[in-house]
């Protein structure tokens, strides 16, 4: 039917649908965490979701975690057994320790999938 | 005759409110019987009825028509004073007040879709805030919150393609301005 959208429908169905979307990308911020500690010392707790590489120093040097797309890992670790690394990436729950550097990557989960009344 | 005998007159626009009331029930009596995959989600069929209405009767004949649609769909279905008549309470006066704000707007710059989209998104918000507010405190909506957003925003569109549809029809065959 032609002519059925006015200027301001179209504006509507825009920004509604932009609304839509910005909310859908922002969804789920409460969700999985990423907890580094440095010395048994919070490092930094930071959102999975939150792209980026961390880089921690320890006494041998420093340990890269590699924050991307929902999922961490140790990227580099200067430990000589490379255990941390070779753990690749860490499970919702699992961490993954790289004691000779003092580092650990814990890969935290909201407590509760859903709760029933 | 007694003296004491109540005469309620009934005006044209008496029977006409409560033949388009009949109409929306009708729609929204039979819209529940329709299985649907999430709770709260919904065709909102019944707002084809309310938007007719508001064109060519105007707001305060489309409030009565909703008020009416909401509580006699809820002693059909056996949902009166439960926590589903109060959602659709909140719903149909959200959307109503965003009606009455919108439709001073020129039909030439927002149409029928434009309107219906936006009610449909009120009557969801305010549904969801009822929800988060009163219903489950404390419970994350924030996740589901697009999900509903664009179930409104679809079956928004849908409705007012119907009502543009509809009114554009009546208009041909009435040439009349709407007042």
């Amino acid at each position: 039917m032609p002519g059925a959208l006015r200027l301001g429908d179209i504006l509507v169905l825009g920004l509604g649908l932009g609304l839509i979307v910005i909310l859908w990308q922002q969804r789920g911020d409460t969700g999985d965490s990423v907890i580094i500690r440095s010395n048994g010392d919070i490092f930094l707790a930071v959102d999975v979701r939150l792209n980026r590489l961390v880089r921690v120093p320890g006494p041998l040097g420093e340990t890269v975690v590699e924050i991307r797309q929902g999922r961490v890992r140790v990227q580099s670790d200067p430990s000589p057994r490379q255990l941390c690394v070779q753990q690749g990436w860490i499970a919702p729950g699992a961490s993954a320790i790289c004691l000779p550097n003092r580092v650990s990557v814990e890969r935290g989960h909201s407590g509760y999938d859903s709760i029933h009344y | 005759m007694t003296p004491s005998t109540i005469d309620l007159p009934v005006r044209a626009q008496d029977r006409r409110i409560a033949a388009l009331a009949a109409a929306a029930v009708g729609l929204a009596v039979a819209e529940a019987a329709i299985p649907l995959p999430v709770p709260g989600i919904k065709p909102g069929l019944a707002n084809i009825v309310t938007l007719i209405v508001l064109y060519r009767y105007g707001w305060s004949a489309a409030a009565w028509v909703t008020a009416l649609r909401i509580v006699a769909s809820a002693l059909l279905l056996g949902t009166f004073l439960t926590p589903t008549f109060v959602m659709s309470l909140a719903g149909g006066i959200s959307s109503l007040l965003v009606l009455a704000a919108l439709v001073r707007l020129s039909p030439a710059w927002l149409g029928p879709v434009g309107l219906s989209v936006l009610a449909a998104m009120a009557h969801m918000a305010a549904q969801l805030g009822l929800v988060a507010t009163w219903l489950m405190p404390g419970t994350g909506l924030w996740g589901i919150l697009p999900v509903f957003l664009g179930a409104a925003w679809l079956t928004g569109l849908v409705n007012g393609l119907v009502v543009a549809h509809l009114t554009a029809r009546q208009h041909s065959t009435r040439k009349e301005s709407p007042s």
